[in-house]
């Protein structure tokens, strides 16, 4: 897929909490095509200590209003930086890298997303477009606590929506893997994305009862588009790239222990 | 517009910006971005004469105004580079130069005698400097007489332009310029990254695999120009200026410092067409100076 750099306006940056801010971009020309699970290398203009792009996963494309969203956790300066942004602002965005989720032919696979803290991002343009193609997705979103879960109308507006908290202030108390939903159902596709050793739960049970698993990784980049070899992950054909060869690598690739 | 031909050896380049190796794949990762002919020259990954997996993950922490990184020279070998890379590669109507590097000298002459064979590559780029390999890579780049010592004997085996990439991790970096000019380089490149380390205060642990990388970024480049500035008063043959150029004032400062040309590294990653500006940049600065050729600004530096 043809990557572009683009000078993108923002529409919106909303605080949904204290440590994240959702940020809907925009142009006057029609936003390229992009997939669920790739990501944008962000520009952080006007913040001396972020001397790199920041990598953030597509959240969401409103096709109508020409939006682009990113939720995004305030962990460093690059991001607290990005939280500042206001309307009418412009971000220097290079976009869409990596390879997506693969989106399987409609059929009666019972489809499961997790998510956990901001790895639930991605998980909303995923499950936008799998109910496209006609499935009833269902989210297990997890997070540390009630405030921690963003956008949860949104998803619900796509699938079915179950939660865990670490402290049992919504949903069950502890982690995703430790849902019910889990022992009660047999999926035929997992798609997960969060913290690793919760993707590496995720994996170990997909592999324990045979499910096609796809994870996205999140290892720190530099360039965003295979140049540099920094983010590398090692797998069944050596070191490669997160960003080029992922960020989504079906768990058999990867040589986790699992 | 002014003339931007520079010339490296027996290398004529269209005008002196080039890419840093290891910080522009293999070009065709910046396709989407640029038109790569505009580009003097494009240095590809560093390639040694058997694959190598490189340094465990992580190998990259962001500092101020820079980076550190430790790929460790990741790359897949020089017959997988003849056999599946160059041939995509060879077309592409620019200077398409190969950087090598090695553990032993015998490794490095036999790749550069393989390269040599390469109608479409018509200079090597040697790395006697990678901070990030055990055994080799920076030891020969260390002493004058290990640099002599590779540079001689690749010499011996390429009849091409051959760069010699130095360290910056040395005592006196014109000692080891002087001894690759001595033993038949026809250019130095200077400076590879700084050995520099990262440090996660809160787990108490390195954030680099191997704990020390290779520095690179804005934040190299007084060092860099010093280095630059020394080492052309010092040698005859031409100098390749580099180490966190940003933009073509940066450039500038360097061709001023007596570089005849520039590579551009780190800030590949931050803007993917930073090359094409730069290349642009200089044009413009020659223009409003009134210079007819950037040629009259190299080593132009008042002291």
């Amino acid at each position: 897929m043809k990557k572009y750099i683009l000078d993108l306006t923002v529409a919106e940056n909303i605080r949904l909490h204290a440590n994240y801010v959702l940020l809907k971009l925009t142009q006057a020309a029609p936003l390229p095509e992009m997939l669920p699970g790739q990501f944008a290398e962000v520009r952080v203009d006007d913040s001396p200590t972020t001397f790199l792009r920041r990598p953030i996963s597509i959240n969401y494309v409103d096709r109508e209003l020409n939006e682009v969203w990113f939720l995004i956790q305030l962990v460093g300066d690059g991001t607290r930086k990005l939280a500042t942004l206001q309307k009418g602002n412009t971000v220097n965005v290079i976009l869409p890298l990596g390879n997506g989720f693969s989106i399987p032919e409609p059929s009666d696979k019972k489809i499961l997303l997790i998510g956990g803290g901001v790895g639930t991002a991605p998980m909303l343009y995923l499950g936008k477009e799998l109910f496209k193609k006609g499935y009833k997705p269902v989210f297990l979103l997890g997070a540390r606590s009630k405030s921690d879960l963003l956008l949860l109308e949104w998803f619900k507006s796509f699938g079915e929506v179950f939660v865990t908290t670490e402290d049992g202030s919504m949903g069950e108390k502890g982690y995703v893997t430790q849902h019910t939903l889990l022992r009660e159902n047999q999926f035929g596709m997992i798609y997960a994305c969060g913290p690793k050793p919760m993707m590496v739960a995720v994996a170990k049970y997909a592999k324990e009862k045979d499910i096609s698993c796809e994870v996205s990784l999140e290892n720190t980049m530099a360039c965003g588009i295979g140049a540099c070899l920094c983010c590398v992950e090692k797998t069944n054909e050596g070191h490669v790239c997160v960003c080029k060869e992922g960020p989504v690598f079906n768990i058999k690739k990867l040589l986790w222990q699992v | 517009m002014a003339s931007l031909n520079v010339n490296i050896g027996k290398l004529a380049m269209s005008n002196p910006v080039m890419t840093a190796s290891g910080t522009f794949g293999y070009g065709l990762e910046f396709q989407d971005f640029i038109d790569l002919t505009k580009i003097g020259g494009i240095i590809v990954k560093g390639t040694t004469l058997l694959p190598r997996e490189g340094n465990p993950y992580p190998r990259m922490a962001e500092t101020p105004m820079g980076m550190l990184n430790a790929v460790g020279l990741q790359n897949k070998g020089v017959h997988y580079f003849v056999e599946h890379i160059y041939p995509q590669i060879k077309d592409i109507q620019t200077n398409m130069i190969v950087n090598v590097s090695g553990s032993q000298v015998e490794d490095y002459a036999e790749t550069a005698g393989i390269i040599n064979e390469l109608e479409n590559i018509p200079a090597i780029e040697l790395n006697i400097s990678c901070p990030n390999v055990k055994q080799g890579g920076m030891a020969f780049g260390v002493s004058a007489h290990g640099a002599a010592e590779v540079v001689s004997a690749v010499r011996k085996v390429y009849d091409k332009t051959l760069i010699v990439k130095l360290s910056p991790n040395v005592t006196d970096i014109t000692e080891i310029a002087r001894a690759a000019e001595a033993s038949g380089a026809d250019s130095v490149s200077l400076i590879n990254t700084l050995l520099g380390m990262a440090i996660d205060a809160e787990k108490r642990k390195p954030i680099l695999s191997t704990v020390t990388g290779g520095m690179s970024g804005a934040a190299v480049k007084p060092v860099a120009l010093r280095m630059v500035w020394q080492v052309a008063k010092a040698v005859k043959i031409p100098v390749i200026g580099l180490g966190g150029i940003m933009n073509w004032k940066d450039a500038v400062e360097f061709l001023l410092a007596g570089a005849t040309a520039v590579q551009i590294g780190t800030a590949n990653f931050i803007d993917p067409t930073v090359t094409v500006k730069v290349a642009d940049g200089i044009n413009a600065y020659l223009e409003r100076h009134g210079y007819s050729s950037v040629n009259d600004i190299i080593g132009a530096l008042e002291v």
